[in-house]
Parts: C-alpha cells; structure tokens; sequence
C-alpha cells in the first residue's frame, strides 16, 4: 500500500511540472502604421513584454505608448499628447489566446498557422478582436507574427487628421520572438 | 472478522484520500495552468512603480515666442525656424498698422544628443548673426525617479555686423560681440499648463556708458495654457533687473498652433529684436501706448539622423 500511495504521489508531481511552458520576451516588436497616401504614419516599440503558454494558447503583449518611436519627433509627440494621450493611458495590451494552439508542434522547426482572439485595449477602450498570424518554430524558440487591423475612432482616438492624413484604420503587426 | 472489516475500510479511506490529496491539490499548487492576464496585471503594478517616465512636451516648440523653452530638438532632427516680426501697431494706418514693414531671424536648430541642441541665426535687427547651444540638466518626470522640474542651460553668442556709428574712442572688433547665459526651470503642472522661470545674465563687450554694468541681470517667466487639442496660448516677460538704460522689459502673448509637421506662432510682442540680447535688453516697444508688433515664428523639423530603434528594426 505504501508503494503504491508513493508512486500515485510521484505521478501526480511529475503531471505537475512538465504541464506546460511559459514562453516570454521583452524586446517584442510592434510596428504601428497609420499611413495615408499623403503621409507616412509609422511608429515602432521595440519593447514590448510579451508572454505565451505553449499548451493553452494564452499569449499577451503589453507595449508603453511612449516606447512608439517615430522617425519625426514632432509626430511622436502628437502621437503620445494629442490621439494616444499616453501621460493618461500609458499602456497598449492584447490579451488573449492563440484558439489553434493545438495544431502547433513545439518540438519540430517550421511556420504554423496561428489564430489569435481576445481583448485589445488601446486608449483604455478594450475591444474583442481577432486576428491570424503565425508562428515559427527554430530551435525550439518560437516567435509569434501577427497583424490586427485597428480602426481608430473604435477605440475613442479622434482628430481632424485621421481620415485625410492619417487613415482611419491602422495596421498594428507584431513580431516577439521568445527565449 | 468485524474489527478486521472496519481496519479495511479505515485502510480504503485514508488510501481514496491520499489519492484525492495527489491528483487534487497538486493541480491547484503546481499543476494549475498559470493566468498571463493576472501576471501581466501584476507586472504592470509593479512596471509603474519601478519605471521613469519622462515628462514630454513642457511646451509646444523650443522657442516660446522670443526666447528659449525648455524643449529641445530632438537627436538628428534638423529645425529650420523662420522668426518674423511687422512694424509697430501703433504706427497707424499709412503703414498698415505695422504689416508695411518686417524684422526676421533666420535661424537652424539642430539636435545633436537627445540632451544637446545647437543652433545658429541671422537677424535684421542690427544685422546681427547669433549662435547658441542648450543643454538639459534635469528632466522632469514620474515614477522610480520623481523629478518635479526639468532644468536646462542655454548660452548664446551674438555678433552685431551693423556698421559702427562714428565715435569718438576708438572700437574693437570684440566690441561686436554680446552673450548671455540662462538657466530654464520648467514643470509642466499637468497636460494643460506649463511654467517656466529663467533667470538670464546678458554680458555686453561694451556699453554705452560707465554707469552701465557690463553684466545685466533678468529674469523671464513664460506659460503655456492649452486650449484645445493643437491651440496653445503662450505667455513671456522678461524683467529686468539691471538695465542697459532707455529699454523696456520684453513683454509677449501669442497663440502656439499645430499642424502636422509645422508649430505655428502667431503673438503680439513689444519687442524689436530676436535672440536673447536684444530682445531681453533692447525692447523699446510699450504696450501702454500700443508700442506693440504682431508677429509669426514657423517651424519645420526634418529628420536628418533617422532613429537608432528604427534603423534596426528587422521590418
């Protein structure tokens, strides 16, 4: 009886630990693109914290507004002061969970499709989205790519610019390779 | 046989309940998926507490209206600044309210460091050409480090080319030259209001009289109140505290406008000149008696060094 308690125990803690892995990275990129055919909107964070759980999907990407950098500081500042009013609302985050994380072989090098579905919060307005992706295995570290297409005024940014030199939606593509 | 029963089923108990304690409670210790949403909510506690976040846009532009802010261009960005002021208002109507005639500076900023601007200009007034630098010494800012005001220091040169009138001793060629120093203590109190105090010593190679210090002390204050979105209203006085003699103190109230690219400043001012010396020690104009001038500055930035973080970026 002893033996056999002992060894459900030992089965139950090893269940345990080798459940799942949380994959993690903070230098995540996330290229931020509002550009009209009358000028070039693009803004790039190269911090973005991101995680992900291997067996559930779960992923996260935070990115600090103010890390946006724009190739014209005047922008930049517009960017964080008058539409993404950072001082206000520093943070931009997608929660949520890749649905088809199952079909995504960990063990083995390649490009797999991707699904993500979740919350997107930008501007303290949190939105449900989804968006496809992929996600490359080499050498067991896996980076995730997606791009969300994020309509502006959804997410309560105005100005008399968006629409003529800034387009309404803006395509937000990320790109986090893990450790 | 009964007692032999009862020890069984006391066996059987304690065996279902060790089975229930290792497939049960490991899955809430150990086994249980972690939540990233929760991680992430409680890194994000602890971010805001161990990050420094820099205050930005104290002001619109790196000038107020006459005089430095405490903004800086920022690093490779190329500023081309055309400063220019119409006539006297109360010139009345024959010269057009003062639009007949103009006074500019001419003038290129340019961002070396994120901390270190410099610049050069030509201005009518005086035929003077001016070459300044400003460094920041201090940056406001929240959270792991708590700054509550950004300090920078601004040094100018100015070199009057307008030929001497005829005196009686003779001049030097460093006579030409003035310069002045300034402190700028700034704190923008919140997304709608910044203040900024700069105490300035303007240094004259030579002065029109003995009684005359070389050395004249002021101290300027400006504001910036937002209106709305891209209306700032501005506000700058320069006071005096040992004068030149025959000046008035610089006294200015405009409007910062921005669009896209360019911040536009429309204002009033009584003041003739545009870098420090002169508009700070030789303003003449008196708002009293509409001694004043309507003027623009317009600035327009490109980017000559691009972003180091852009220029890597693997897209």
């Amino acid at each position: 009886m002893k033996k056999a308690t002992l060894l459900l125990f030992f089965a139950g803690l090893s269940f345990g630990l080798h459940a799942q892995k949380i994959f993690s990275t903070k230098t995540g990129q996330i290229k931020f693109n509002a550009s009209s055919p009358l000028e070039q909107v693009v803004g790039i964070n190269n911090q973005v914290d991101s995680k992900m759980i291997d067996k559930t999907g779960q992923v996260v990407f935070s990115a600090l507004i103010k890390s946006f950098k724009f190739e014209n500081q005047l922008m930049e500042d517009h960017f964080n002061e008058n539409y993404l009013e950072s001082s206000k609302f520093p943070k931009a985050e997608f929660k949520g969970f890749i649905t088809n994380i199952g079909t995504v072989n960990f063990a083995k090098d390649g490009k797999y499709p991707a699904n993500f579905s979740g919350t997107l919060t930008i501007h303290n307005v949190s939105q449900k989205v989804s968006a496809a992706g992929e996600i490359t295995i080499a050498n067991g570290a896996p980076t995730v790519n997606g791009a969300f297409k994020v309509k502006l005024a959804g997410y309560g940014i105005t100005g008399s610019y968006i629409g003529g030199k800034i387009a309404n939606e803006a395509e937000v593509t990320v790109n986090c390779k893990y450790q | 046989m009964e007692t032999y029963q009862h020890k069984t089923s006391a066996k059987l108990f304690w065996c279902i309940a060790l089975i229930s304690i290792v497939y049960l409670f490991p899955h809430n210790a150990f086994a249980q998926t972690p939540d990233l949403f929760k991680m992430q909510d409680e890194q994000d506690k602890k971010d805001a507490k161990e990050k420094t976040d820099i205050t930005t846009s104290i002001f619109k532009s790196t000038r107020l209206i006459n005089g430095q802010t405490i903004e800086n261009t920022g690093r490779g960005i190329l500023d081309l600044r055309i400063s220019h002021r119409f006539g006297f208002v109360n010139t009345g109507s024959y010269n057009f309210f003062g639009l007949d005639q103009a006074t500019m500076r001419l003038g290129l900023d340019y961002g070396i460091t994120d901390r270190l601007e410099v610049g050069i200009g030509r201005s009518t007034f005086n035929k003077e050409f001016d070459g300044f630098f400003k460094y920041r010494i201090l940056r406001q800012s929240t959270g792991k480090v708590n700054m509550p005001i950004s300090i920078s220091l601004a040094a100018t040169g100015v070199w009057r080319s307008l030929k001497d009138t005829v005196t009686t001793f003779p001049i030097n060629y460093s006579d030409h030259f003035s310069f002045s120093g300034q402190l700028i203590l700034a704190r923008k109190f919140n997304d709608y209001f910044s203040l900024q105090l700069v105490p300035t010593m303007v240094h004259y190679n030579i002065v029109p009289t003995k009684a005359v210090k070389n050395d004249l002390y002021s101290m300027g204050i400006g504001f910036r109140q937002r209106l709305s979105k891209r209306v700032n209203l501005t506000g700058e006085y320069y006071y005096q505290v040992t004068q030149l003699g025959g000046y008035t103190n610089s006294a200015s109230v405009g409007f910062d406008i921005e669009t896209g690219g360019h911040v536009f400043q429309l204002f009033f001012t009584n003041s003739t000149g545009i870098n420090e010396s002169s508009f700070i020690t030789q303003t003449q104009g008196l708002w009293g008696n509409g001694g004043i001038r309507f003027g623009f500055n317009i600035s327009r930035v490109f980017s000559v060094v691009k972003p180091k973080n852009l220029a890597k970026t693997t897209y």
